[in-house]
């Protein structure tokens, strides 16, 4: 199997997550779908690209502007921050336990002895080798 | 009704290290079923062993003996009138930390959905918080949904917020907020397994982990990304009481998790504590089904029925 069908085989939902985040990842800078394809790194059709850009324009989630003969995207800034700060502070108020309950979290905290640890443990894995980044095969 | 009811209320303090010990043994998926399922399992023992010594007292009360026609006073049991108290007030305790932590549980979903929809820009399954604090989470629902802070997005590199939402995935498809409600409402029933709620966390973080490794093709990359994620999302002044020297927390143990366990390979259980722990559990509902029968023989004699 290629990474292109890989690929084709996501989910859409997922293909426009990818495209959102890089967007937003990109910090005020408007990306044209070329730009979007060469951040995500994956094999993904440019006519793919074009077309989640396109939905999510159609969505409300990203604006766009002309470029040349196509358009970059912008995602869209609505509410900043306001609500985001409500919601961390509820869930800050609410515990740690009751927190963790309802949002399985990505990260947690980390003493200074973890943080050492890490930085070693990511400085080892960063001299290894293999397989960088996002080429995956 | 003898010593068998309290069984179930002194087990856990042996069955909670051996289910920590044995978690420790096996992959991710299975020690958190285990953690998740011993718990739930303890709890519903020590809590009918409550309800049978809070029962077995209530039977001395008058009214309660002219309601279940007894034509004669309850016998030939060893529980007094104190324990049936204590075992009382602490069965309203239980229930009362049952309601709270399931009402609390279901409106904080409710409410960080509410924020998360209507606070961030969304796009599939994910939302985008426009907050420079670099965080992270699933939220659990129909369908469940991602967020992500613009501080984390911009923290990490395109490779890395795949792997980010892999994770984050693999908590929604494995239904993580699960095995943590069950546990929440379990440890409301016996504090002594409040001792594996960190055990379960980090089973269900390596669960993800791993599930995310699979879904990039490179257990390396997402080390890097849970090392990233930790490291930017780290506040500057570091928290008095996670200052224990020589203890590593989780996310380190994570990350050298996925650089170090070749995939698919995990050592043996140990037999030993397996068994403890399977005594334990058997030992425990025993216990319980032996009071309760003990309890109906007392009152059927009561009634005069033998």
């Amino acid at each position: 199997m290629t990474e292109a069908n890989a690929s084709a085989r996501r989910p859409s939902g997922e293909l426009e997550a990818s495209v959102l985040a890089a967007l937003w990842a990109a910090d005020g800078r408007a990306l044209t779908p070329a730009d979007v394809q060469r951040d995500l790194g994956t094999a993904l059709a440019r006519t793919t690209v074009t077309t989640i850009l396109a939905r999510l324009y159609e969505k409300g989630s990203v604006s766009r502007t002309r470029a040349g003969r196509g358009y970059a995207y912008l995602p869209v800034q609505d509410s900043p921050g306001l609500a985001a700060r409500r919601m961390r502070t509820e869930l800050d108020k609410s515990g740690e336990d009751d927190r963790g309950t309802v949002l399985a979290r990505f990260v947690s905290q980390l003493g200074p002895d973890d943080e050492r640890l890490l930085r070693e443990l990511l400085a080892g894995a960063e001299e290894a080798p293999p397989a960088e980044g996002g080429e995956v095969s | 009704m003898n010593y068998t009811v309290w069984v179930p209320l002194v087990l856990p303090l042996l069955a909670v290290p051996a289910a920590r010990r044995l978690a420790e043994a096996l992959p991710p998926r299975l020690a958190a079923w285990l953690l998740a399922g011993t718990a739930v399992a303890l709890a519903a023992c020590s809590t009918v062993a409550l309800l049978l010594l809070a029962g077995a007292g209530a039977l001395r009360l008058p009214p309660v003996a002219a309601l279940g026609h007894f034509e004669l006073p309850v016998v030939g049991d060893q529980v007094t009138v104190a324990a049936a108290c204590v075992a009382a007030v602490l069965l309203a305790v239980v229930v009362t930390a049952l309601v709270r932590t399931a009402r609390r549980h279901l409106v904080l979903a409710a409410r960080a959905r509410r924020d998360a929809v209507a606070a961030g820009t969304a796009a599939g399954d994910l939302t985008v918080l426009q907050d420079p604090g670099p965080d992270a989470y699933a939220l659990p629902g129909r369908p469940g949904r991602i967020v992500v802070t613009t501080g984390m997005l911009r923290a990490l590199g395109a490779a890395e917020r795949e792997a980010l939402l892999a994770h984050e995935r693999a908590h929604l498809a494995g239904r993580h907020h699960l095995f943590l409600a069950a546990f929440a409402l379990a440890r409301s029933c016996h504090p002594a397994l409040r001792a594996l709620r960190g055990p379960l966390s980090y089973a269900l973080e390596r669960w993800a982990d791993e599930a995310a490794a699979a879904a990039v093709g490179d257990r390396r990359l997402a080390a890097r990304a849970i090392g990233r994620a930790a490291l930017a999302s780290r506040p500057g002044a570091p928290r008095p009481h996670a200052a224990l020297p020589a203890t590593t927390g989780p996310v380190p143990r994570r990350v050298a998790a996925l650089l170090t366990l070749p995939p698919a390979r995990a050592p043996r259980a140990p037999r030993t504590i397996a068994l403890v722990l399977a005594s334990c559990l058997t030992l425990s509902a025993a216990c319980a089904l032996e009071a309760a029968h003990d309890l109906h023989g007392s009152i059927e004699l009561a009634q005069g029925e033998r």
